[in-house]
């Protein structure tokens, strides 16, 4: 049978290489991604941790997660729709206009 | 037998979250990430989610998926630009720090958990389970959400208008 | 290790059988749009032209592989076989025939008894829009790019009715397994979800027009259409390839049918009440599975009819029909559904 702990380290790997992804990449929408991945290695380690514990909490506690996920990833990418018909790229080195 | 299955997933996992914070074409990694999030769902399954897993295909890989898709094809987004020069010292760095920093946290979650996962409870991770929860202890936060999406699709919605002049 | 075997043998013959009813259905479309357009049809391969099927597979096999100099190869070659594999996933739901006893041993006739047997079927349909995506971007061609986007956004937005119309079955049934809102449609044909079981007729007929919709059938095949689009988000296509599009255009078909057949018809019920039918045996369960395959038989005839005999919607008034006009008849057939199972008038 499987080892919970090699589940959670796994949902830690992918934690940090959602983190490293982050800090990264250049492109909005590529940052949006990350930031998912970041998203769904927190809810594997939810659902790894409500079948050991084994009730119904922390699988609504992911429900919820996906659901605003959803929400956020709509929101989010119609700003970078908006940023884009304002400057011209998604890069967001180049989205400097409040700097000093 | 599903250790075998832990295991091709867990690899499918790793190698496409690779793909998806390397990869400088932005089509190829939204695809990648869409294959992350499939296997994430067949973890799920594996872990006996069985609703959980099936509403992350439909959700995260059919929705919000091709959301992004549609978006990075409507802005025609072309290759990214490598960031800038990267010298030998951060070439070395980055994937020491990430190293270190999966390290940390996976020592914590190692020292959290049991060796073995106990014996699957009568009717975890079923529709019916879920929905008896959702709909009496959670009923709030449910209605609280479906608020929120509106919210966001109305946001969505204006943030991406096209201003009519 | 016995049920592996049995679960291989009917992957097996699940998807023999498919393919071979896609075969069949190059032929009896031809055939038929024939017969409805007063002409003969192919009739020189074979008797009646049965062959025709094996001349266009040769013809497919020996075309020469063209891929486009500035498409994105991996995904254009990935494209076809994305088109396909959720579209055959989409079948291992549904159940085609009862509980068989072979050799002393019970046997579903389904390939995945899943708890949630439809949100698989939901979850695989989603999957097969990425295809068309991919098609449309990697072939580097204005029309690929329109017809792929229009036809995705056609399915996404085709997605909502469908979903509503399965909901208000799934309020009435209790279950999200197929197999047992098959087995509770049991009896009379008034006891299927569409008559007197659920009082479903306005939500079968979303979902078939839904239906029609998502598989890209005509009236919805805008983004196929030769006046519009060339060829929509198989332009650039050839050879095989284009096959394999087909393919999986007919196989979309059938998973359609067959899930508006377990909802709504009765799955492999006969539709005759308790006592008129035989003793449980191969008599029983040989007519029920041919039950199931009339009903997917007359479901393939109608998609077809409709076909060649409707013209096709403009694509703004495609979108208006499905999110001004299907949406809110869903979502009105969702609450009367409701109303009616709160008050026991239906619902198991």
């Amino acid at each position: 049978m499987i080892d919970p702990r090699l589940v959670l380290v796994l949902s830690a790997v992918l934690l940090s290489l959602g983190v490293v992804g982050v800090l990264t990449r250049r492109g909005a929408i590529s940052i949006l991604m990350c930031v998912e991945l970041m998203l769904n290695a927190g809810n594997l380690a939810f659902i790894t941790f409500a079948r050991i514990n084994g009730g119904p909490e922390a699988q609504i506690f992911v429900f919820f997660v996906m659901t605003l996920a959803a929400a956020e990833a709509a929101a989010g990418l119609a700003i970078v729709i908006a940023l884009f018909r304002l400057r011209g790229t998604t890069d967001v080195d180049e989205i400097n206009l409040l700097k000093w | 037998m599903e250790l075998i299955a832990f295991f091709v997933l867990a690899l499918l996992l790793i190698a496409s979250a690779l793909v998806v914070i390397t990869n400088r074409n932005p089509v190829t990694s939204a695809v990648a990430l869409a294959f992350n999030l499939v296997a994430i769902a067949g973890l799920y399954m594996v872990l006996d989610a069985q609703f959980i897993g099936l509403l992350q295909v439909i959700v995260y890989a059919g929705a919000i998926m091709v959301l992004i898709l549609f978006v990075i094809m409507l802005l025609n987004l072309r290759e990214e630009a490598r960031a800038h020069p990267v010298g030998t010292f951060q070439r070395i760095l980055a994937p020491v720090t990430t190293l270190l920093f999966a390290i940390v946290i996976g020592r914590a979650v190692w020292l959290s958990a049991p060796s073995s996962f106990p014996e699957k409870t009568e009717g975890f991770g079923t529709a019916a389970s879920l929905g008896k929860e959702l709909f009496t202890r959670f009923y709030y936060p449910f209605e609280a959400i479906s608020l929120l999406l509106i919210v966001a699709m109305i946001g969505a919605v204006l943030l991406a208008k096209r201003k009519v002049s | 290790m016995v049920d592996i075997i049995i679960n291989f043998l009917k992957i097996v013959i699940v998807f023999s059988l498919l393919m071979l009813c896609v075969s069949i259905m190059t032929w009896v479309e031809r055939r038929l749009s024939a017969v409805i357009q007063y002409r003969l049809g192919p009739n020189r391969v074979g008797p009646f032209g049965l062959f025709q099927p094996i001349a266009d597979g040769v013809k497919f096999l020996q075309k020469e592989d063209i891929i486009p100099a500035e498409a994105h190869k991996l995904f254009y070659v990935l494209a076809p076989a994305l088109a396909v594999i959720p579209a055959l996933c989409a079948f291992a739901v549904i159940p085609f025939g009862p509980t068989v006893t072979i050799l002393g041993k019970q046997i579903g006739l389904v390939i995945l008894d899943l708890d949630g047997g439809l949100l698989w079927a939901f979850a695989s349909t989603g999957l097969g829009v990425y295809a068309l995506v991919l098609a449309g971007w990697s072939s580097n061609s204005k029309f690929s790019l329109i017809g792929g986007l229009r036809s995705s956004a056609q399915m996404i937005s085709y997605e909502l009715p469908m979903a509503l119309s399965v909901v208000s079955v799934v309020l009435v049934s209790g279950t999200l397994r197929p197999t047992q809102i098959v087995v509770q449609q049991a009896g009379s044909f008034l006891h299927w979800n569409i008559f007197g079981g659920g009082f479903q007729l306005l939500g079968f007929i979303l979902f078939t027009v839904a239906g029609y919709a998502e598989t890209n059938r005509n009236p919805f095949d805008l983004p196929e259409a030769e006046g519009e689009l060339v060829a929509g988000y198989h332009t650039e296509y050839s050879g095989m390839r284009f096959a394999a599009f087909f393919m999986a255009e007919y196989i979309n078909m059938m998973t359609s049918s067959a899930l508006g057949i377990t909802l709504f018809l009765g799955g492999w019920q006969l539709g005759l009440p308790a006592r008129w039918l035989p003793e449980p045996g191969w008599l029983l369960w040989g007519a029920q599975i041919l039950a199931f395959v009339v009903k997917m038989a007359f479901f393939q005839f109608l998609f077809v009819w409709v076909r060649w005999t409707l013209p096709r919607f403009r694509y703004d008034q495609l979108m208006n029909l499905g999110w001004k006009g299907l949406l809110p008849l869903s979502l009105a057939n969702l609450a009367v559904t409701a109303i009616l199972v709160v008050y026991g008038v239906v619902g198991h």
